[in-house]
């Protein structure tokens, strides 16, 4: 978190003039963070209240990096996410219902409520799913870009993994292949500093972990995970070029998760201090996004209070969808184990 | 027929699914400009081109990760383990994300991807090279895993298992690459889950697969000499695994010997003895005898090595056992 942002609050221009972005596509993508906050602290009372069953780890603080990323794709491009998986899947546009659903263990949910919150699944929307090993859905992504070059497609995939599956072998194995065979994949490391509890200073000799695909001569870069407009720029530039040259980008972004590991853990304890975390606070990608957004006339504070009241909403909508859904049926135990 | 060598029907299957469905390729180490480390992908690259028959690096959990990506949005991978040995290093992609898939995204994305190579113990390969897998893989659900014993059978199984929409793992042998067998001129498939009667008898029945269904024909020829006419049972296919063709022959000879390569602990052998027990009880007249690979690594040394594996010695003295005749 070295680097600083660059919100230019007195400039004449705004930072998105020289990207392809209207500003109903600037107000969704403010909207679609503010909804993944707002439904993954919804998320959590339910945890409380043990409506949500497992793991349950949340993505708060780190929205500008899967909103950002999204929002530079095509509708024909190819997800693939972590455990950390709900706010990847709210960006894909998939339905908040079917997400708040499958962390209730319903019939209705995304995954028919035999994923849950770590294995989160929609086709339709090419969202390939959430993986609960660390690294271990690394390898998959390479196979839907060999896909794409295989059948002639310029669809591009993206692979979300947090900074501590780049230290697992399988990570370094893919990267190699991606970059031996050029394959149309990007490699976005969601780097929030800790691997559960472990600082990536403790866990990786590389700090800059986007310096890990220098082994494997790929293009590389680190952003600043808490810009929603620069997670957009990099990687609709690596898209781009992708989906042109066919060949792989590793992209390091840095952010930080504002809650615990996962629901079972406390904000702050062993690992990190209040004081750090307050300290992170201070570059929550929301308010700094809206602070923008307004100084430019892009939103208005009405339009804001509007949009929390609509997602608000959205998310008692969700909540009461999934309260009032069936569970999957006892048959359904032994369904889909084969084709 | 015709009369080829193992890796020849295993050859033909591919070449044939290929050209049938352009959405098949192989791809592994050594398949393409080496012509494959035993020579199953012989002329493979010349014929389909580099696209479809792919050279690896030395990286199996990556590219064995590759495929099921590639597997979940349409293509139909052939991986290729050099040998099964390397494939462990690949458990974790085919145990936690192959074989699951399908079940935990609700059944919207499925893995029909066959991974085959080389199980079991070849000559003075020692520990590192000589391991049987079934029993590691047929523990987990979403996977069907064959075994097949003859070219005939690898062939028209291998041609299944390519169609088939699950993930297929996909047990050869390095001591049978060579072996000779007719193989029909015209196209055919094997079904999945269907086993075989490799020969009829009515004393006792044997369950083998694989190299093993050899040791154990042979024994039976030994048998034979004595008066005692063995039923050999091939499952081919170890998971789904063909209950009901077991269960018909031991109710016919009330005598069981299950004959494997693998190690006894927690073996396939011992899952067959369950069906067994549980469905056909009253029809055992003894206790079902084992022979498995002893409960140790694979030594080096080739005395050793011997006695470490079933051979036809030991599967005379099971059945002799089982039948009260020692």
């Amino acid at each position: 978190m070295a680097e600083t942002r660059t919100v230019v609050k007195q400039a004449k221009k705004p930072r998105w003039a020289n990207l392809d972005l209207s500003n109903a596509k600037l107000i969704d993508m403010y909207r679609q963070m503010l909804l993944i906050r707002r439904f993954e602290e919804r998320a959590a009372q339910e945890y409380g209240k043990s409506k949500i069953g497992g793991f349950c780890h949340l993505y708060i603080g780190q929205e500008a990096v899967g909103v950002g990323a999204i929002a530079a794709l095509r509708k024909d491009d190819y997800i693939f996410s972590s455990y950390r998986d709900h706010g990847h899947a709210l960006a894909a546009g998939m339905d908040p219902n079917g997400i708040m659903a499958e962390l209730f263990g319903k019939f209705t949910g995304c995954s028919k409520g035999m994923g849950g919150s770590m294995h989160m699944f929609d086709a339709s929307k090419n969202f390939m799913g959430g993986y609960g090993i660390v690294g271990g859905h690394v390898p998959l992504a390479s196979g839907t870009a060999f896909a794409s070059k295989y059948t002639g497609k310029d669809s591009v995939t993206i692979c979300f993994f947090g900074e501590a599956a780049a230290n697992q072998g399988v990570f370094h194995e893919t990267l190699n292949l991606a970059a031996l065979w050029k394959l149309p994949v990007i490699f976005i490391c969601e780097n929030n500093r800790y691997g559960m509890g472990t600082a990536v200073e403790r866990a990786s000799a590389v700090w800059d972990i986007y310096q890990k695909a220098s082994a494997y001569d790929m293009d590389r870069l680190a952003v600043d995970g808490m810009d929603v407009l620069e997670m957009y720029r990099v990687i609709k530039r690596a898209a781009d070029r992708a989906r042109k040259n066919s060949s792989p980008t590793m992209i390091e972004a840095r952010t930080y998760r504002f809650r615990g590991h996962s629901m079972s853990d406390p904000i702050h304890g062993h690992y990190r201090t209040k004081e750090e975390v307050e300290e992170q606070k201070k570059s929550d990608p929301i308010p700094g996004f809206a602070a923008e957004l307004l100084a430019a006339g892009v939103l208005t504070q009405a339009m804001i209070d509007q949009m929390e009241l609509e997602i608000k909403n959205i998310v008692n909508e969700a909540v009461d969808f999934a309260d009032h859904s069936p569970e999957p049926p006892a048959e359904f135990l032994f369904e889909n184990v084969y084709v | 027929m015709a009369i080829i060598q193992f890796r020849e029907a295993l050859n033909q299957a591919m070449c044939e699914e290929m050209d049938r469905d352009p959405n098949v390729f192989l791809m592994g180490e050594e398949v393409a400009q080496y012509q494959g480390a035993y020579k199953v992908s012989q002329g493979m690259l010349q014929r389909f081109g580099e696209k479809r028959v792919i050279d690896t690096p030395i990286t199996e959990a990556g590219f064995a990760g590759l495929g099921i990506g590639a597997a979940m949005v349409g293509l139909r991978p052939i991986i290729e383990m050099m040998t099964w040995n390397f494939g462990i290093l690949a458990f974790d992609q085919i145990f936690n994300n192959a074989a699951k898939i399908r079940y935990m995204s609700g059944g919207q994305f499925k893995v029909p991807m066959v991974v085959r190579g080389p199980s079991g113990a070849a000559h003075a390969l020692g520990a590192q090279h000589s391991q049987s897998i079934e029993s590691m893989v047929a523990h987990v659900p979403g996977l069907i895993v064959i075994a097949p014993s003859t070219p005939a059978d690898g062939k028209g199984l291998l041609k299944s298992a390519i169609r088939d929409d699950n993930t297929v793992i996909f047990m050869e042998s390095e001591m049978m690459y060579g072996q000779k067998g007719e193989v029909p001129e015209e196209e055919y498939v094997i079904p999945i889950g269907v086993g075989d009667i490799k020969r009829i008898g009515k004393d006792v029945t044997i369950v083998a697969w694989s190299k093993m269904l050899h040791v154990v024909l042979t024994a039976a020829d030994e048998l034979m000499k004595e008066g005692i006419e063995a039923e050999v049972i091939d499952p081919r296919t170890i998971r789904p695994l063909d209950e009901g063709l077991i269960l018909s022959s031991v109710k016919k000879t009330n005598h069981c010997v299950v004959v494997e390569e693998a190690w006894p602990f927690a073996s396939v052998g011992k899952e067959v003895a369950h069906r067994v027990y549980s469905k056909a009880f009253d029809y055992l007249d003894a206790p079902i005898e084992h022979v498995n690979g002893e409960d140790v690594p694979m030594p080096y040394a080739t005395n050793l090595e011997k006695l470490m594996l079933p051979n036809v010695s030991k599967v005379v003295a099971a059945v002799k056992k089982s039948l009260n005749r020692l």
